[in-house]
């Protein structure tokens, strides 16, 4: 057993896990405070990227673009709340859900309507060229991928712990019905929450998008988060972090050491398995809330 | 909070199915370019994919293909004055969608001169439906490659390279490399190849070619749609091979050079199949792309006659299909406008036989199984060094087509080799074994191609 490439390989997966979480921080959010799983968060992250590089290439500064896509998301997220998701109010859950479904064809499409089908290289200045330690190679993109969700994750939590705001998204979360009898405006902190996605799509978009280019194939990177969130829990930020750890490090191991003697390609679908061993054994996922129903 | 137990199990349901219907948008109403009835005229359904995630492709190649039939019907006025009319239907690269295309137009009147989907998924769907309305099926640079043997397939045309072949030229280029074929001994060839029927269609091929050449061969699959590679090039760094060749498609070529920087490999040792070699591979993966070699069919850029006369005759009467003119001259876009030669000198051809007026189906048909252009009239065409030559027969349906190999700059592909010719002699028992073995599992009697000839 090589134990150095051992650890390359479990450090690439980790680190191929925390891009994953990226993307399914953007789920938990909305789950967590609405109760609705967000099927577009995919479609978000390529309106996010395409429009960013797309008014960079017109010329349009990196901050620039950076703070009119942010506000384009921002939008985007408000009109949601109000032309998708308040009509549909009490209604359940996969009523919901399909209307997310919807949702994300209607984005995709006007991604492309607006700026075309272009394949589009996005350089965010970083080098992603493998850092040396002894025999280990570390991606350099990666550990600043690790860093920005590490960042994310922090101040998402500050956020729901310690502001009046993420309070109030915990309240929205909890009772719906009590929230509103307690006077807090749920259009708004539903607003709130779609447009804190929209940042968090913007910014899965942009480093998902300097690895794979920018391009239509970046909404499938929901695949990836699915088992995630059913490992980790869909209302838990840290469950998105620790999912996406576990998803990324036994797939990788798996490939490289179990898909040699199967034909290969099984990373796709172990993660599968795993999150349906997962659905089977602890419904909830690992920190997922249990429901608890009094009849 | 309630958590939803049937949801989760609906997520995972939707993720399970791999995504693929979400990949559907609004279908474009098809756009037919239509002559007066009096005329004469020669109809191709166009299964044209402008949106969804192959967008890029299919905007190139249908994009030159549709300007080349607009430059023939502008310059020429026509075909020995038969107009070029067509329509097209979204697939949005799904099969469903492309067969229902083809279901579609495939009572149009005039009939449908040929059919070319530029999809490997859809044009499989429809080798019994053709075959039986007696349409050919043209598939350039890919598909079945057991359809090359005609006297099992008649309706189907793998024109200029099959996967077979494909695979044969990469291993001859390496062998230059290497300092020729008797130096592959004892040399190590990783192919990293899409995980789907088209990237697994050459596995058995390149095992025969390891055997042949004494290589050492490790084919490592990447699954679709390839936006995650870390684990393949982790075994690639393992193995550390003297090349890689890349078997792509989509999201899986940029992903792969670039995770390939990012384990070590070098760019200038893989070499990419027709699949990996445009600009929409190479130009996302910034500067982990540059030296990256690619083979082709046909050349990049605009200095070739025929290029210019679309850019001089088509574009500047605002004629042109490609919304982004810098596409002009792209690896698709060029594709297209030699896919539309070899069409259109099809129906020269069978006009010569059968008049010219509109023809059927299976008259076209018999005029891309006497397709010959040698490397003068290419010249007369104005594609000389577009693409070398093409000379299909009723055996032969691939054509003997040449192949080349572009080295991505940072910016654009530069030719590296001359025209390369692949191992046919080696590779003709394979397709006549797995023709024939197709024709006894769906009751077909070969054509004697001795007889056909003489017809």
């Amino acid at each position: 057993m090589d134990w150095g490439f051992f650890a390359g390989v479990a450090i690439a997966g980790l680190l191929v896990g925390v891009m994953y979480s990226l993307v399914a921080i953007g789920f938990v959010l909305i789950y967590k405070t609405s109760g609705v799983l967000n099927f577009a968060q995919g479609a978000m992250v390529l309106f996010a990227a395409l429009t960013f590089v797309s008014l960079h290439e017109e010329g349009v500064a990196f901050w620039l673009a950076f703070a009119i896509t942010l506000v384009a998301m921002i939008v985007l997220g408000i009109l949601i709340e109000a032309l998708v998701l308040r009509p549909l109010i009490n209604q359940p859950p996969i009523t919901l859900f399909m209307a997310t479904l919807g949702l994300s064809y209607v984005i995709e499409g006007a991604a492309q309507l607006f700026w075309g089908t272009q394949v589009h290289q996005l350089d965010l200045g970083i080098e992603d060229v493998p850092l040396p330690l002894n025999t280990v190679l570390i991606s350099q993109f990666d550990l600043f991928c690790a860093g920005v969700a590490g960042v994310i994750v922090a101040a998402l939590t500050i956020l729901f712990r310690y502001t009046r705001t993420g309070i109030a998204f915990r309240a929205a979360a909890e009772d719906q019905y009590a929230a509103l009898n307690t006077g807090l405006r749920l259009p708004r902190i539903w607003a709130i929450v779609w447009a804190v996605a929209g940042f968090v799509a913007l910014i899965a978009g942009l480093l998902w998008g300097a690895r794979t280019g920018v391009q239509f194939s970046l909404s499938l990177v929901v695949l990836k988060s699915l088992p995630v969130l059913v490992l980790g829990g869909f209302d838990s930020i840290a469950g998105a972090i620790v999912g996406g750890l576990i998803i990324g490090l036994t797939e990788t191991l798996a490939e490289v050491y179990v898909g040699p003697y199967v034909g290969g390609g099984i990373d796709q679908w172990i993660a599968y398995v795993i999150a349906l061993i997962f659905l089977l054994v602890r419904p909830t996922g690992l920190f997922g809330q249990r429901s608890v129903e009094r009849v | 909070m309630r958590f939803p137990h049937r949801l989760a199990a609906a997520a995972l349901a939707v993720g399970l199915t791999g995504f693929a219907p979400l990949t559907a948008h609004a279908q474009n109403a098809p756009a037919t370019a239509t002559t007066p009835a009096t005329q004469p005229e020669q109809y191709f359904p166009l299964q044209s994919y402008r949106v969804g995630p192959y967008a890029a492709g299919g905007t190139g190649f249908f994009g030159g293909f549709i300007d080349y039939m607009t430059l023939i019907n502008s310059r020429d006025g026509g075909v020995n004055g038969v107009k070029l009319t067509w329509d097209e239907c979204e697939t949005q690269y799904v099969v469903e969608k492309g067969v229902e295309c083809y279901e579609r137009m495939k009572t149009h009147q005039p009939p449908p001169s040929a059919w070319n989907p530029l999809s490997v998924g859809i044009a499989y769907a429809m080798i019994p439906g053709v075959t039986a309305d007696k349409v050919p099926l043209i598939t350039i640079d890919h598909g079945r490659t057991d359809s090359t043997d005609g006297a099992v397939f008649p309706y189907v045309f793998p024109l200029l390279m099959n996967p077979y072949s494909e695979s044969s030229a990469i291993v001859n280029f390496i062998g230059t490399r290497v300092g020729g074929d008797d130096k592959l001994a004892g040399k190590s060839i990783v192919v990293l190849y899409h995980g789907s029927p088209y990237g697994r269609e050459t596995i058995p091929i390149y095992q025969l070619l390891a055997k042949k050449y004494g290589f050492t061969l490790q084919q490592i699959e990447v699954p679709d749609p390839g936006a995650e590679q870390e684990a393949q090039w982790l075994q690639i760094r393992r193995i550390h091979p003297d090349y890689v060749v890349l078997r792509g498609w989509g999201v899986m070529n940029p992903v792969a050079l670039k995770t390939a920087q990012k384990t070590g490999f070098p760019a200038d040792h893989i070499i990419g199949n027709v699949w990996s070699n445009s600009e929409e591979d190479a130009s996302p993966a910034g500067h982990a792309a540059v030296g990256y070699i690619a083979l082709t069919t046909q050349a990049t850029g605009t200095q070739y006659p025929v290029i210019q006369q679309i850019e001089n005759t088509v574009y500047k009467a605002g004629k042109g299909d490609m919304a982004d003119h810098s596409r002009i001259g792209s690896v698709y876009y060029n594709l297209g406008v030699v896919n539309g030669i070899l069409n259109v000198e099809a129906i020269r051809i069978a006009q010569a036989k059968f008049g010219n007026h509109t023809l059927t189906g299976d008259q076209v048909r018999w005029g891309f199984e006497h397709l010959d252009l040698d490397p003068g009239r290419v010249a007369a065409l104005g594609a000389s060094g577009l693409f070398h030559s093409i000379n299909v027969t009723c055996s032969d349906h691939e054509g003997h087509g040449l192949v080349t190999f572009q080295q991505w700059d940072g910016t654009k592909w530069n030719r590296i080799s001359d025209w390369i010719a692949p191992d046919w002699d080696l590779l003709r028992p394979i397709i006549e074994a797995s023709a024939n073995k197709y024709a006894a599992q769906n009751n077909i009697t070969p054509r004697d191609c001795s007889k056909e000839a003489a017809n």
